[in-house]
């Protein structure tokens, strides 16, 4: 009976095509509004990733997020070296401060002081020149990938800054030597690069300037024994990049509401997929009612009747979740090229057919409950 | 004739449908017997009961009270999975409105009490075939439902009912969407084809156009079987 379950599937094409279209629609809604709020939550991450060379971030216990420091005593970094299974540690800091374009424009900046030795904790991937060209005169590298938007010549200028610009910050002139391939960020600020003591010669003194330690774990070393020696004797958190990317993730999820307010888009949409997908097997399943009931009549038993309508179910919701998935994924990739938050990891289309399945066997299992309960004397009507 | 084996046997049947004030009584105490080969016909008003009582008799509604024995067995008492096992195999239907499944061919859709009963596909189709030839529709064998005059849906339904020899035959009104000389032929057919292998038919119509074929035509009201009269068929 199965290959006659399929021909009354696909029996009357446009409904069939309707099917299959309203599966693919909730399926579509459900990956795609769910990879935007993981691309979301996954740039809060980004400068963390940006300087992804070390195992470990030394901080204050206060750090809320990614872009929020609390300074510590510069004497932190010695005491970091010293302990063992430590295989380097170095200064990384980060502060706020304005700039000034050539052309006027006035702009929030964040600038990053790598160590002035060993340059560790700059961006993994440069575009143009090397990261050893911050050591020239005045040096910072700027961001390739969002520049054109972030440091752009809005009062007169027209274009954005590149390499070879100068501009200043605090009125202390720096001038562009390279780029690096940044990740898009969830927050706006661009990010500049220097080393570390001009970075600190840029924003106004504070009495603690150190904003991160960044410590590499020798080989073999026992992590979660060096990782408590170090909180011991430094009285401040240790976190891996994991740990600072779900803190940082956390932190704007639950304080902006930017990303629970998002969140609520997606439950929305994930419910409409579910509805839309639901609705439209149980209509199917009804309009076939009367064919049903006569096969019932014949002797098909609730239990075949179950498989049929299961059957049909499946090859929908399959069908139909491989072109919502996959609409979703072209979609996020012209989204991801257009600079829109859009990141699917594996465990978003598995969510979603996972829905699919599980939604369309129960809209199939509820509208069967008609031919459970149908007499069928009713198939005698006309 | 009447040394016939019986194939139907009723008694003081009722069947009341609702509770209390809301209670309707559509069957008020039938008796009936039909021997095996039989054609019955049932007539009477619409809402007399005629469709209710050839429910029960095949097997898909419940009796309230009464004795029922079909085909030598009372199929309300059997549990819900059983009576539609034994419908599919000793069970034939002819509905008014074919209800054949349009995605189907004709003889994809004779096929299907076939399969129902787990025959493999390829002999329930070779079956099928060879049911489809019987009804005169050899050369309309792959067409669809919606490319068949009404007359040869009927015949396919027919074919379908018969496809797998059942002992009972009912039908709701089966002429009753043809015109008459359509109707008179799918009589014949049917006729010819349950007569050949002493199936029992009993057909509700109220198209006294296909009396004369009637061994026996039991009149219904309000629920009783008010008068039995021999039918107008003698064989040719």
């Amino acid at each position: 009976m199965w290959h006659i379950a399929l021909k009354m599937l696909m029996g009357d094409r446009l409904k069939y095509y309707g099917l299959v279209a309203g599966i693919a629609f909730a399926a579509l809604l459900i990956a795609q509004q769910a990879s935007i709020l993981v691309g979301f939550t996954r740039q809060t991450g980004a400068f963390i990733r940006d300087t992804a060379h070390a195992d470990l971030w030394l901080m204050d216990p206060q750090v809320r997020f990614s872009q929020d420091p609390v300074p510590m005593r510069d004497t932190v970094v010695q005491l970091a070296r010293g302990v063992d299974g430590v295989q380097w540690a170095v200064p990384l800091f980060q502060g706020y401060t304005r700039g000034k374009m050539p052309d006027g424009t006035r702009f929030t900046l964040i600038v990053v002081g790598l160590d002035d030795a060993t340059l560790m904790g700059g961006p993994p991937q440069m575009r143009v020149g090397q990261l050893s060209d911050l050591r020239q005169d005045r040096a910072v590298l700027v961001d390739a990938v969002s520049s054109p938007r972030k440091l752009l010549m809005k009062q007169g200028g027209g274009r954005a800054l590149d390499i070879g610009d100068r501009f200043t910050v605090n009125d202390n002139e720096v001038h562009i030597v390279a780029s690096y391939e940044g990740r898009r960020s969830f927050f706006w600020e661009p990010v500049v690069y220097a080393t570390y003591s001009r970075a600190l010669s840029l924003v106004p003194p504070e009495r603690n300037q150190l904003s991160f330690v960044l410590i590499q774990l020798a080989p073999g070393a026992d992590a979660a024994a060096v990782r408590a020696e170090l909180e011991r004797r430094t009285g401040l958190t240790t976190l891996t990049n994991e740990e600072f990317i779900q803190r940082t993730a956390d932190y704007i999820a639950t304080e902006t509401g930017i990303i629970i307010n998002f969140g609520m888009a997606v439950a929305l949409g994930f419910l409409i997929g579910m509805l839309v997908a639901g609705q439209t097997f149980y209509n199917f399943t009804l309009d076939n009612l009367r064919h049903y009931g006569a096969l019932k009549a014949m002797g098909a038993t609730d239990g075949l009747l179950t498989g049929m309508v299961l059957l049909q179910a499946m090859v929908v919701a399959l069908l139909g979740y491989g072109i919502g998935v996959g609409l979703g994924a072209v979609s996020g990739k012209l989204m991801e090229r257009a600079g829109l938050a859009f990141s699917m990891p594996w465990i978003i289309p598995a969510c979603t057919g996972a829905a699919i399945l599980l939604v369309s066997a129960a809209a199939a299992l509820l509208s069967l409950r008609q031919v459970f309960a149908l007499e069928p004397a009713v198939v005698f009507k006309s | 004739m009447n040394d016939a084996p019986m194939a139907v046997r009723v008694d003081g049947l009722t069947k009341r449908f609702g509770e209390g004030d809301a209670a309707v009584m559509a069957l008020r105490g039938i008796d009936l017997a039909v021997v095996t080969g039989e054609l019955l016909m049932l007539v009477g008003p619409s809402g007399c009961g005629k469709t209710t009582l050839i429910s029960v008799l095949a097997g898909i509604m419940d009796k309230t009270e009464g004795r029922l024995s079909v085909l030598n067995v009372d199929p309300t008492a059997l549990a819900v999975d059983n009576r539609t096992r034994w419908r599919g195999a000793h069970i034939g239907f002819v509905f008014q409105a074919f209800n054949l499944m349009p995605a189907l061919t004709a003889t994809e859709n004779v096929s299907i009490p076939l399969l129902i009963r787990g025959v493999a596909r390829e002999e329930a189709m070779r079956r099928a075939r060879a049911t489809i030839e019987r009804v005169e529709l050899g050369n309309r064998a792959d067409a669809l439902p919606a490319q068949l005059s009404g007359g040869q849906q009927q015949r396919v339904a027919i074919a379908r009912a018969l496809v797998h020899a059942p002992q009972l035959v009912v039908c709701d009104e089966p002429t009753s969407a043809l015109d008459h000389e359509t109707g008179h032929h799918v009589m014949e057919i049917l006729h010819g084809m349950t007569r050949a292998e002493r199936c029992t038919l009993i057909v509700v119509t109220h198209d006294a156009r296909i009396f004369e074929f009637a061994d026996r035509i039991a009149r219904m009201d309000d629920g009783r079987i008010v008068a039995v009269e021999d039918g107008t068929w003698r064989p040719h």
